[in-house]
């Protein structure tokens, strides 16, 4: 009786296990977010801060040579997205079933192999990079001439057509094996009874994959898309590390990233600017929010889950 | 009882021994990490002995943080009592923000030209706040080897100069001319800026643009584009792809027999090569036109505001305006040119060449770094992008003079 007049009892052990978490993911994620927000309508004048509203925002998409630089940004940004999206996906799905086929010898090693250029850091790939196509010293000419190719050979990295989709392609290298990962590890835990009930209705190889296989893996897909998008449009490093904060030939490879770097940090003679520099991160946190909120709403609460 | 004496014999031996080594000691910030061994082995033993009393401590940073770095210490209250300056806008904001002093009283700047100076003062030329410690010039250094296998003689004209890169090219055993566009910056400084103060005719075209009188849009600021546009077939293979460090090397392993050149490259390539270097002035158009040379004011040094060791540091300063200085700066750094009045005897040959078209030609600065790149969109930045687009031949030379007219003139008032 006397128990039950108290209510249930508050536990604090939540709060306690809770709050590392919390204070910690508020000082570095949370606090730097909200200032960037603030910062961006807040200019300089005659050495002193003062509160602009919107007029920054105004700058960035009313003057021609900043809106030219956003939107051309933008556009890399988008096309820098694509190619992931046609290339390292279906590249990483394939990999994936190609590794979880159970007569597969020497999985593991390719496994591995695959897996090992995502933990390099962005300036090792960017560099190896820029000395295999190096059309100098470069090993890509040599190849290219020993299959008798060498008429393809061309300063990748250095025209503006090709340099933001070879960086493009260099990236997928880099991080195909993610995908990989996630999809096979999907593909592990799809339960052999399905499949086998699948193959006395006849259905088997190729069929299985696209008829049972495929559609169970769809929510891993959809996760992938979405780590993609996010990472695609906060890259920045292996342009920088590629090209340099002037993303060259002529801005061809420039993307949000590097536009927001050069602003806010400044760059050779141009003096860094913060308030330009976040009303420009602002712009790519809302692009960001909303291709997550079209993806959370639109396509994951249609998703079809299958329990087993 | 005791106690107390203890105490006050204790205080007035540290009071003695304060008065014993009564030493400055000042810490200079700087970006040249390169020359932490010169400082540490000639410059600052040669001041100490000079100046007993001041003790002297290069403290260098990375070349590429140094601004961040610099500034945030200033915020902090935590750098060095000397600063080493950077050109034109980044030291005059410090100076702004009241970070360095005025320096204008200082005797020392009787050494120093207006020129010298103008990179380190305020537009009106009221204060100077840093003391010039050295410029760099451009020109084209060469393979002599090459040369001589080919018959070449050193171009005085530009139908000399695009003769002798035909000749070189005709023969096929060298690349004409070591240059990529990958980098950009190289384009612009080495390219537009090395052979373009011949065409707007030194200062007086770089100060007419600051004025406003003249164009970017002008014959003689796109005439300079015009030339560049026939560089592009004399570079090597996949040029577009090649960056500063692989121009550097293929000139330094013999492979390439030109190398537009800025003189800093002077020590580094000494190291590095077995073969003779000369080096050649920007060809002027017709034989005996007048010259110009860009001999760009890069580094000085000057006094943090809030140092607590100002007196000492202005004696160092004051030494740096010597011909001592100005000496073991220039022999121990062949490249990097005093920019004071002294005469300054260098020992390096192809320094000594560099340093010769003082004589001969008329000095200026690079065209964008005054006022002109103070804006969005930035001009220096712009010119390599044009440089660069000329090179390749994606840009018309008139295309990009009225591109980079019109963002220059979106916030420079005196060109709208």
């Amino acid at each position: 009786m006397i128990s039950s007049k108290k209510g249930p009892k508050f536990r604090w052990h939540i709060l306690v296990f809770l709050a590392p978490a919390v204070l910690v993911y508020t000082a570095i994620m949370i606090m730097p977010l909200f200032n960037t927000l603030r910062l961006a309508l807040y200019s300089e004048v005659d050495n002193a801060t003062v509160f602009v509203g919107l007029a920054n925002f105004r700058t960035l998409f009313g003057e021609a040579h900043w809106a030219d630089a956003f939107w051309n940004a933008l556009g890399n940004n988008f096309w820098f997205f694509f190619v992931h999206m046609i290339v390292q996906n279906p590249i990483g799905i394939l990999l994936a079933a190609i590794l979880s086929h159970p007569r597969l010898r020497f999985a593991s090693l390719y496994r591995s192999a695959i897996f090992v250029p995502t933990i390099l850091s962005f300036v090792i790939v960017g560099f190896a990079w820029k000395l295999i196509l190096s059309p100098i010293w470069g090993i890509a000419p040599s190849m290219l001439d020993m299959v008798g190719l060498k008429s393809l050979m061309a300063p990748w990295l250095g025209k503006e057509e090709y340099a933001l989709t070879t960086l493009a392609l260099i990236s997928v290298w880099q991080f195909v094996g993610i995908p990989m990962m996630l999809i096979y590890a999907a593909l592990l835990s799809i339960p052999e009874e399905v499949l086998e009930a699948g193959e006395i209705d006849g259905i088997t190889g190729a069929a299985a994959f696209w008829k049972i296989k495929l559609p169970l893996i769809l929510p891993s897909i959809g996760i992938i898309s979405i780590l993609t998008f996010v990472g695609n449009f906060n890259a920045f490093d292996l342009i920088y590390a590629a090209q340099g904060a002037l993303a060259g030939p002529n801005f061809s490879t420039d993307i949000l990233g590097t536009f927001m770097y050069r602003t806010f940090f400044g760059f050779q003679l141009q003096l860094g600017d913060p308030h330009m520099g976040s009303a420009i991160a602002t712009g790519m946190f809302a692009i960001i929010l909303l291709g997550v909120c079209i993806y959370l709403f639109a396509i994951q609460s249609r998703m079809r889950r299958y329990q087993f | 009882m005791k106690q107390t004496t203890l105490g006050m014999a204790l205080l007035a031996s540290t009071v003695l021994a304060g008065m014993a080594t009564a030493e400055t000691t000042i810490s200079i910030e700087s970006w040249r990490n390169d020359d932490l061994v010169l400082w540490q082995d000639k410059i600052i033993p040669a001041f100490e002995a000079a100046n007993p009393g001041i003790k002297v401590k290069f403290t260098p940073s990375a070349p590429a943080e140094y601004n961040a770095v610099l500034n945030s210490k200033l915020d902090a209250g935590s750098a060095g009592d000397l600063i080493t300056c950077r050109p034109f806008d980044a030291s005059l904001a410090l100076y702004e923000g009241g970070k360095l002093a005025d320096l204008s009283d200082l005797p020392a700047m009787g050494s120093f030209s207006a020129v010298a100076k103008s990179a380190w003062q305020t537009d009106d030329a009221k204060a100077t706040f840093c003391v010039p410690m050295a410029s760099v010039i451009h020109g084209f250094i060469y393979n002599k080897d090459a040369f001589a296998a080919l018959n070449l003689t050193v171009p005085e004209t530009e139908d000399e100069f695009f003769a002798v890169l035909d000749a070189i090219k005709a023969d096929g055993t060298y690349i004409p001319m070591a240059m990529g566009t990958n980098d950009q910056w190289e384009a612009a400084t080495m390219g537009y800026n090395n052979i373009g103060p011949n065409y707007w005719k030194g200062e007086e075209g770089r100060l007419a643009l600051i004025a406003g009188t003249q164009k970017l849009t002008d014959e003689d600021w796109i005439a300079p584009y015009r030339t560049l546009a026939k560089w592009g077939q004399y570079l090597g293979d996949g040029f577009e792809a090649q960056t500063y460090p692989d121009s550097q090397n293929l000139f330094t392993l013999g492979r390439a027999a030109i190398y537009p050149a800025g003189s800093w490259e002077i020590s580094g390539f000494n190291s590095l090569v077995d073969f003779e270097m000369g080096a050649f002035k920007p060809p002027v158009k017709a034989k005996g036109d007048k010259c110009f040379i860009s001999d760009h004011t890069d580094i000085a040094i000057g006094l943090n505001a809030a140092s607590p060791n100002a007196e000492a540091a202005r004696t160092f300063l004051n030494w740096v305006g010597t011909s001592e200085f100005a000496s073991l700066y220039a022999n121990a750094l062949p490249g990097f040119f005093s920019l004071s009045n002294h005469d300054v005897k260098m020992e390096d040959p192809l320094a000594q060449e560099f340093v010769s078209w003082r004589g001969e030609c008329e000095s200026t600065i690079r065209s964008t770094y005054q006022i002109l790149s103070r804006g969005t969109p930035n001009l220096e930045n712009e010119t390599w992008g044009a440089s660069v687009a000329a090179i390749k031949g994606t840009e018309t030379p008139e295309a990009a003079g009225a591109r980079l007219q019109a963002g220059l003139a979106s916030w420079y008032a005196p060109q709208q």
